[in-house]
């Protein structure tokens, strides 16, 4: 029987940390790891928990990424709750599993920390490795800073394991700004968080020996295009038990999430979106804009996949100029982020002025006054009626200014 | 909005006094953050670490600040780093060393001219003497508290011991004297 461990209504914890503590009132029976900088206290931690007897779980050390994500591929499909964590090089090799994992219906939680994907090696934050897991099938949500990356973990076991889910999540936040930075954290007591989470009812587990199944069938042309068809349907089916856990969530703790969230949107006419810690840097830049008499406003992709069409739609309905923030890089093309908002707007009514903007790879830092100028190239674009920037841009980048595309709109 | 900045050698425990002053002023009922910035993680090597404090939730997370505080734990840095970087016309200086304020403003011309913001406490010594190794964070700690009067002595002490509740009793009671001893000498 696990020891109880001691937590206060009021903490101050870092990201990894946080997410750790989800992990373990979430009663995780298997994590299967090889940590990797910067989210390797989140399984460091799972272990310690296990080892002083906090919980009743198995922590399981393999050789690489992929074999972690593997592991927790057995686990999961034997019936287990399983979870662990990843950034970066790391993410990159566990990706043939990934896409393995969704497949299979597997729903396992995986802890991204956010970092760059060498070469150049650096162990900072970045996107590249969230923009790397966008088509692996997974469901993906993001933190914006330490709090939520605890509270979205506990989400996560009930979305993913939900029986008309079934489908892995990924609990992104970013790398040091999050991950390492301590911000006051408020925890659910363990018996709630329990009681929010409930035990796995696992589905086709491998350990019923009295119904035998098969995990990882091949499956040529008669029926391949089904099979991800149907996998892809449950990723976009995912969205009303998405809301319904995040309804149950604020009932039991007042704090609020939404699929698409929006801060100072009511009569906004330009605005930033963003993922990650930016989101909220971006609020206080949009608060000193609105001092300044620039209506400015904020737009936060909290759930990434499925990307949520509609809402962005309707909440982006009467914004003039929209600034689509990217922290990854976007290897010859707009950033991917630039391309998916761009998307649904194309398909609205109001068609607004969207630009890209090229940010923090690295971890590099994003400063409230560089925000600034996004917001204020925003305004000048909504007074003029077209975009009066290179569509594409970079900031605070070293060096002569970089930008690209030309808007062919007047 | 408060905002510290820590000048530091990796091992010197800045990310930890950091994130310990963090936790204290949390249970005032403040918002806190705590984060560092290092390149490489070799002990030695210089590093910043940084307290943001205020009365609501943070939603600044750039590394960029112009510090109200500015706590250096390292005696070297004080002399090398660019410690009065983005600096305010209100900004405090505590910086630790064994040189008299008038010495140490000589050997830092970058501080000419705020001397009536520049405090100084050997930090190093006072650990020596009572932690019996250099862990300059702790005593930067007690002279933060005097110098911010964000605390009464006794109230900071108390949170400091659930803060390191983890250590055994002896070190705890050598942090607070340390706490208390640079409370009292930092000028």
């Amino acid at each position: 029987m696990a020891v109880e461990f001691e937590v206060n209504e009021r903490e101050v914890w870092d990201g990894n940390y946080a997410a750790s503590q989800a992990l373990r009132q979430a009663d995780v029976d298997v994590v299967v790891a090889y940590p990797i900088t910067p989210s390797t206290p989140i399984v460091e931690n799972y272990g310690s928990y296990v080892g002083n007897g906090y919980i009743d779980g198995e922590f399981i050390m393999v050789e690489s990424e992929h074999a972690a994500m593997s592991g927790c591929i057995g686990a999961s499909a034997a019936g287990g709750r399983v979870a662990t964590a990843t950034s970066s090089q790391g993410f990159a090799l566990m990706v043939e599993v990934l896409y393995q994992a969704s497949g299979m219906r597997l729903p396992i939680v995986l802890n991204v920390v956010n970092r760059a994907l060498a070469s150049p090696l650096n162990v900072r934050g970045d996107h590249a490795d969230m923009y790397l897991g966008r088509d692996c099938g997974w469901l993906q949500v993001s933190a914006f800073n330490a709090q939520e990356a605890y509270d979205l973990a506990l989400c996560a076991f009930r979305i993913a394991e939900h029986h008309d889910v079934r489908l892995p999540m990924m609990v992104h936040q970013d790398g040091f700004i999050t991950s390492h930075t301590a911000q006051n954290v408020y925890p659910l007591s363990n018996e709630a968080a329990k009681k929010f989470v409930g035990t796995i009812d696992p589905v086709d587990d491998m350990l019923d020996f009295s119904r035998p199944v098969t995990y990882g069938a091949q499956t040529e042309e008669d029926w391949h295009f089904e099979h991800k068809a149907k996998q892809h349907k449950a990723i976009m089916d995912s969205v009303p038990v998405i809301e319904e856990v995040f309804a149950e969530f604020k009932a039991l703790t007042g704090r609020e999430y939404k699929r698409v969230e929006a801060y100072d949107m009511e009569d906004a006419e330009v605005c930033i979106i963003g993922l990650g810690t930016t989101v909220e840097s971006a609020r206080v830049a949009a608060k000193e804009m609105r001092k300044e008499g620039v209506k400015a406003g904020v737009v936060a992709m909290r759930v990434f996949r499925p990307f949520p069409y509609e809402e962005l739609r309707e909440v982006l309905k009467n914004v003039k100029s929209i600034g689509v923030t990217d922290r990854s890089s976007p290897g010859g093309a707009m950033g991917a982020f630039y391309n998916e908002v761009s998307a649904a707007m194309m398909t609205s009514e109001s068609r607004p002025l969207v630009t890209n903007y090229i940010y923090g790879l690295g971890g590099r830092d994003i400063s409230i006054e560089n925000l600034k100028t996004i917001f204020k190239e925003q305004q000048a674009n909504a007074d003029a009626g077209h975009i009066t920037t290179d569509i594409q841009q970079f900031v605070n980048l070293r060096g002569p200014k970089l930008g690209f595309f030309k808007s062919k709109r007047s | 909005m408060t905002e510290i900045r820590w000048h530091s050698r990796a091992g010197q425990g800045a990310v930890s006094g950091a994130k310990g002053l963090g936790d204290v002023v949390a249970t005032t009922g403040k918002e806190v953050q705590a984060f560092a910035l290092y390149g490489s993680a070799k002990r030695g090597a210089a590093l910043r670490a940084y307290n943001r404090i205020s009365d609501e939730q943070i939603f600044d997370h750039a590394k960029f600040m112009m510090p109200d505080y500015v706590l250096v734990i390292d005696p070297a840095l004080a002399m090398t780093d660019d410690i009065t970087m983005n600096d305010k016309p209100t900004t405090k200086y505590i910086i630790t060393s064994h040189l008299s304020k008038d010495e140490l403003i000589k050997a830092i011309p970058a501080l000419e001219g705020k001397e009536d913001r520049v405090y100084v406490v050997d930090c190093v010594q006072i650990s020596l003497d009572t932690i019996k190794r250099s862990m300059p964070n702790s005593p930067m700690l007690g002279a933060f508290v005097k110098v911010s009067g964000m605390f009464e002595l006794d109230y900071f002490l108390e949170n400091m011991k659930r803060v390191l509740k983890k250590f055994p009793q002896k070190i705890i009671d050598a942090n607070m004297e340390a706490i208390t001893r640079a409370y009292n000498e930092v000028k």
